[in-house]
C-alpha cells in the first residue's frame, strides 16, 4: 500500500507521512526490484507531486508539494541504484555502512594514522603485485619513460578486478534473493532478528569487498589517465 | 487568466528577452524599438535617469563611466572572485569594497549592486510586456545558467524582486531551450543541449519521456562565452596598436569600447565571410587597420572553445552515456553561430547539431513554456513536466577543513538531506555550520554558500542535544535550511549569513516600485505612452492627407477618418489611457486602406530603376535566423 500522498477524492497534495522509501512507493522492503516499474511510478508520482504542477495551490499545499517531491526524488535516487538500495536497507536494519567508513576516516585523520584497509584475503597477492606495478608506472611517468608491457600488465589486472567486481554484484544479488524470500516467508511481518542478521552480515561483507575493489579500480584508472 | 500574465524572461549576459505563450505558441515580446532583443546594457543619463537596452549603447562609447554591460558576470560574486574579470572588463567598483561583501558598481555618481543593475533590465522587460498586454505584469519565470551556484541564483531572484516581479521559478537555460524544442517534437529519447552564450557555457543531457523532461546530468562554466572571444580580440588589437602605432590605449575607456564594437562586428562577420578588414579610427588621428582571416580567427579562439570539451565529457560520464547513445544535440546561445564551434560539437557528439530555432530566442521561448506550465498548462503543454538537477554538490565543512558532501551533483531537485548535530561542551547553546557548494575535497576549495548559527539549544550536557538540520534544495536550485532540536522538540533558530548575498532587508530597501505605487505608476506610464502614440498617429495622418493616396479614398472614407480623428483628439485631453488606446485602435483600423495605398505608391517608387538583385539583402550562413546584433549602434 502506497502512502497517501494526495487526497483520494480531491487529488490535492497531502503532508508527507514519515515513511521509509519503500513504503513511499508502496513497495515491500524487498531488494529485487524492477527498475523500469519504479521509473514509471516515479514519473507518475512526479506528475502529481512536483511543485511546478502545484504552483497555483495555497501556500500550505505548495510547501507539502515541495517536501513530498523532495522525498520522492530522494527515494527514487536511492532505490533505483542497486548499491544505494542495499545500503539503505541495511540502514533500516540499523547498520550504518557509510557512517562506519566516515568514522574510520575521521579517526585516521585525527590520529594521523593511515586508515586501515582490510584487504580481502583472496586478493592479497594480486593487490601486492598491482601496487608495485602502479608505483613503477608512476615513477616511469615522472621521468618520461614509457613501458608498454607494464601498462599492458596493469590493464590485465584491471580487467581481472572488474570481473571480480561483477562477480561480487552477482553475489550481492544472491543475498537479495535470500533477503526477499525471508520477507515473503514471514508475510511482511518482521522476520526473526537472527535470520535477518545472518543475511545482512553477508551483505555487509560483500559490499565491503566490492568497495575495496571499486577503489582499487579507481586508483588504477587515475594512474593510467594521469 | 488574461489578467494574470506570467512571462518568461531570459536575463542574458549580452541580450535579454521577454516572451509569453500566445495561445499554443511561445512568442517573444518586442520592445518599443521593435527589437526582440534588449541589449543587457544599463546607462545613467545626465539627469541620472536609467537608460536600458539599445538606447544605452551609445553611452558605452560616449560616457563609458556612466554605462555598464555584462553585469551577469558579477551576479552573486565577491571582489576576490572577480580579479580576472577586472582585467578585461571596464567594471568600476566602489573603492571601499570588503572581501565577502556584495559588489557595488559605480555608474556616474551612483553605486549599485549587480542585482539592482539587473533589476533595471528586468523592469524594462516588464514594461515592454505591460505595453504589449495593456495590463500590469507582476509574475515571471527567469532563466539562469544551469551551472549557476546558489549565490548566483539568489542574486537573480533578488533582482526580480527589486524589479517588482514575483519570480515563480528560476529555470536553467539549457533546460528551458529543450522545452521550446520539445514543444513541437513530442518524442522520446536522449538529447544534449550545448549552450554557449555571451558569458556562460552550459551542457545539459536530458531524457525525454512522454512529456517529462528529465535532466540526467549538467555541467558548465559560468565564465566562458562570447565575451572571452571579444576580450581576446581586443587584447590583440591593443597590443598591435601599442607595438605598431606606439599608442597605449589600455586605460582609454572610450577607445577600448570603440575597438570592442569593431571586433564584435568582425567576429560576427567571420561566421559568414572568409576574412574581414578591421579599420578603426583612433585618438591622435591614427588608424588601426588589419585583416583577419577566418583561419586566424579560428586559431585564436581554439583555446577558448576547447574549454567546453571538459564539461561535455564530464556530463556524459555522469550520465553514464557514450556519444553514440545521444539521439540529438541542440545548439543554444549566440556563440554557437561560429562555424568552428559547430564543428567542435559535431566532432564531440558525432552528429550534426540542430539549429532549427533561433539560438538567441530559444531560451526565452522555453521560459514562456515553463510559465505556461506553472499557470496550469494548456493543450500545448499538457503532460509537460521538467525534472531538473542541482549542478553542484552541496556539502558541510567537517573536522580538518574537509567537505562532507550531503547532496551530490546531478541529484533531481527538489532534493533534501538531513544531518544531526550535537554540542561539544556542557551547556553549549550555539552550533556553527558552514555550508559549501562544489566538488573538491577541501572546504577551502569549495564555494562558501553560507554560515548558519544554530541558536537557542536548550542547556544540556555535551553530546546530549540532537539537532536535526534539514537541507532542502528547492525547484529553483536554491538552498533552504531548517533545524529542530529533537530532545526538547524546540525549533532551533537559524541565522543565515549568506557569503555573497543581500539580506532580505537590503532587498526590501532596493525595490524599485514599491507595491503601493505599482498600479499608479503603471497608469501614469501607460498614459504617457498612449499620448505619445496619439501624437505619432496624428502626425502620420497629416502626412497621409498630403500623399497622393489620400485622393484615392472615397468621400465617405474621408468623413469617417475625420470623425475618428476628432474623437481621438478629444479623448486625448482626458487621463483615461484605456479610452485613448481604444480611439487609437479605431483610427488605426479606419486608416488601414489609406496606409495600404500609401505603401503601394511608396513601394512602386522605391523599386523604380532598381533590379531585384539590388533590393535583395542576401543570406548569411544562418539564413533562418537574423544575425545577432553587434553591441553598439
Amino acid at each position: 500500500m502506497r502512502a497517501a500522498h494526495f487526497c483520494a477524492s480531491c487529488g490535492r497534495v497531502q503532508p508527507p507521512a514519515p515513511v521509509d522509501y519503500f513504503t513511499f512507493f508502496g513497495l515491500p522492503p524487498k531488494l529485487n526490484l524492477d527498475v523500469a516499474v519504479l521509473e514509471k511510478d516515479f514519473y507518475e508520482l512526479s506528475r502529481k507531486l512536483h511543485p511546478d504542477l502545484n504552483a497555483r495551490a495555497g501556500s500550505q499545499e505548495q510547501e507539502w508539494s515541495l517536501e513530498q517531491s523532495s522525498l520522492l526524488n530522494d527515494a527514487y535516487r536511492t532505490l533505483r541504484d542497486p548499491i544505494k538500495r542495499t545500503q539503505y536497507l541495511l540502514r533500516l536494519e540499523g547498520i550504518e555502512l557509510e557512517e562506519q567508513s566516515k568514522a574510520a576516516t575521521e579517526q585516521a585523520r585525527s590520529t594521523g594514522e593511515l586508515k586501515k584497509q582490510i584487504v580481502p584475503p583472496d586478493l592479497l597477492e594480486e593487490v601486492f603485485e598491482l601496487n608495485m606495478q602502479l608505483e613503477e608506472l608512476r615513477m616511469n611517468k615522472k621521468v618520461g619513460d614509457d613501458d608498454p608491457n607494464l601498462a599492458k600488465e596493469i590493464g590485465a589486472h584491471k580487467t581481472a578486478l572488474e570481473a571480480k567486481h561483477d562477480a561480487l554484484l552477482k553475489e550481492l544479488e544472491e543475498c537479495w534473493t535470500d533477503w526477499d524470500s525471508c520477507i515473503v516467508r514471514n508475510h511482511g511481518s518482521k522476520a526473526p532478528a537472527e535470520e535477518r542478521a545472518t543475511i545482512t552480515a553477508k551483505m555487509v561483507d560483500v559490499l565491503n569487498r566490492r568497495n575495496y575493489i571499486r577503489n582499487l579500480v579507481r586508483d588504477v584508472n587515475a594512474v593510467l589517465e594521469d | 487568466m488574461s489578467s494574470d500574465h506570467i512571462v518568461g524572461i531570459d536575463l542574458g549576459t549580452t541580450n535579454s528577452l521577454v516572451a509569453f505563450m500566445q495561445g499554443e505558441t511561445p512568442v517573444v515580446i518586442p520592445g518599443d524599438d521593435g527589437s526582440n532583443l534588449v541589449p543587457s546594457v544599463v546607462a545613467l543619463d545626465e539627469d541620472n535617469q536609467a537608460i536600458i537596452g539599445n538606447s544605452a549603447r551609445r553611452y558605452l562609447i560616449e560616457t563609458p563611466e556612466r554605462a555598464v554591460y555584462s553585469i551577469k558576470r558579477l551576479m552573486g560574486r565577491g571582489i576576490e572572485d572577480i580579479q580576472q574579470e577586472l582585467k578585461l572588463f571596464p567594471f568600476r567598483l566602489a573603492e571601499d569594497l570588503q572581501p565577502g561583501e556584495v559588489l557595488r558598481i559605480k555608474l556616474g555618481n551612483h553605486t549599485s549592486t549587480p542585482p539592482e543593475i539587473s533589476a533595471l533590465i528586468l523592469r524594462q522587460l516588464k514594461r515592454n510586456a505591460e505595453r504589449y498586454f495593456g495590463v500590469p505584469v507582476s509574475k515571471a519565470v527567469i532563466t539562469v545558467p544551469a551551472y549557476f551556484n546558489d549565490a548566483q541564483r539568489q542574486a537573480t531572484k533578488d533582482a526580480g524582486r527589486i524589479a517588482g516581479l514575483e519570480v515563480l521559478r528560476l529555470v536553467n537555460e539549457p533546460t528551458a531551450a529543450s522545452l521550446a524544442y520539445g514543444l513541437d517534437k513530442k518524442q522520446n529519447g536522449i538529447i544534449a543541449v550545448y549552450d554557449l552564450g555571451g558569458g556562460t557555457f552550459d551542457i545539459s543531457i536530458l531524457k525525454l519521456h512522454d512529456g517529462i523532461f528529465e535532466v540526467i546530468a549538467t555541467n558548465g562554466d559560468t565564465h566562458l562565452g562570447g565575451d572571452d572571444i571579444d576580450n581576446r580580440l581586443i587584447t590583440i588589437a591593443l597590443d598591435d596598436i601599442r607595438g605598431d602605432l606606439d599608442l597605449d590605449l589600455r586605460r582609454n575607456a572610450e577607445a577600448v569600447q570603440t575597438i570592442r564594437k569593431a571586433v564584435i562586428e568582425a567576429k560576427i562577420a567571420l561566421s559568414s565571410l572568409p576574412s574581414v578588414k578591421l579599420d578603426i579610427e583612433l585618438p591622435q588621428g591614427k588608424r588601426y587597420r588589419r585583416e583577419i582571416t577566418r583561419e586566424q580567427f579560428e586559431q585564436l579562439i581554439q583555446p577558448i572553445i576547447d574549454r567546453t570539451v571538459g564539461p561535455c565529457r564530464q556530463a556524459m560520464k555522469d550520465a553514464n552515456l557514450k556519444p553514440e547513445q545521444i539521439d540529438e544535440v541542440v545548439l543554444v546561445g549566440g556563440s554557437t553561430r561560429i562555424p568552428k564551434v559547430r564543428a567542435l560539437v559535431k566532432e564531440m557528439f558525432r552528429r550534426e547539431p540542430h539549429t532549427d530555432l533561433n539560438p538567441d530566442e530559444v531560451v526565452a521561448l522555453g521560459a514562456a513554456v515553463q510559465a505556461n506550465i506553472l499557470a496550469g498548462g494548456s493543450e500545448a503543454t499538457e503532460n509537460m513536466l521538467l525534472l531538473d538537477v542541482t549542478p553542484l554538490s552541496l556539502g558541510i565543512e567537517v573536522a580538518g577543513g574537509v567537505t562532507d558532501k550531503i547532496i551530490l551533483r546531478n541529484s533531481t531537485i527538489p532534493a533534501s538531506a538531513t544531518q544531526f548535530y550535537t554540542t561539544q561542551i556542557d551547556g553549549q547553546a550555539n552550533v556553527a555550520i558552514h555550508v559549501l557548494q562544489g566538488e573538491r575535497e577541501l572546504a577551502k576549495d569549495c564555494r562558501s554558500l553560507a554560515r548558519f548559527d544554530l541558536k537557542g539549544i536548550p542547556p544540556m550536557a555535551a553530546g546530549i542535544p540532537r539537532v536535526e538540520v534539514k537541507f532542502l534544495i528547492d525547484a529553483n536550485g536554491i538552498l533552504n535550511v531548517s533545524a529542530r532540536e529533537q530532545r526538547s522538540g524546540k525549533q532551533a533558530e537559524i541565522q543565515v549569513q549568506p557569503s555573497y548575498g543581500l539580506t532580505d532587508e537590503q532587498v526590501e530597501g532596493m525595490i524599485l516600485d514599491s507595491f503601493d505605487n505599482a498600479e499608479e505608476d503603471f497608469r501614469k506610464r501607460q498614459l504617457i505612452e498612449a499620448r505619445n502614440e496619439t501624437e505619432t498617429i496624428l502626425a502620420a495622418l497629416q502626412k497621409g492627407k498630403k500623399s497622393p493616396a489620400w485622393g484615392h479614398l472615397t468621400s465617405d472614407e474621408k468623413k469617417q477618418i475625420a470623425k475618428m480623428e476628432r474623437a481621438l483628439a478629444e479623448v486625448n485631453k482626458e487621463d483615461d489611457y484605456q479610452a485613448i488606446r481604444k480611439a487609437i485602435d479605431a483610427l488605426n483600423q479606419g486608416t488601414t486602406r489609406l496606409a495600404e495605398l500609401m505603401m503601394d505608391t511608396a513601394v512602386s517608387s522605391a523599386l523604380k530603376g532598381k533590379t531585384m538583385d539590388e533590393t535583395d539583402l542576401g543570406e548569411g550562413p544562418t539564413a533562418p535566423h537574423p544575425m545577432a546584433k553587434a553591441e553598439f549602434e
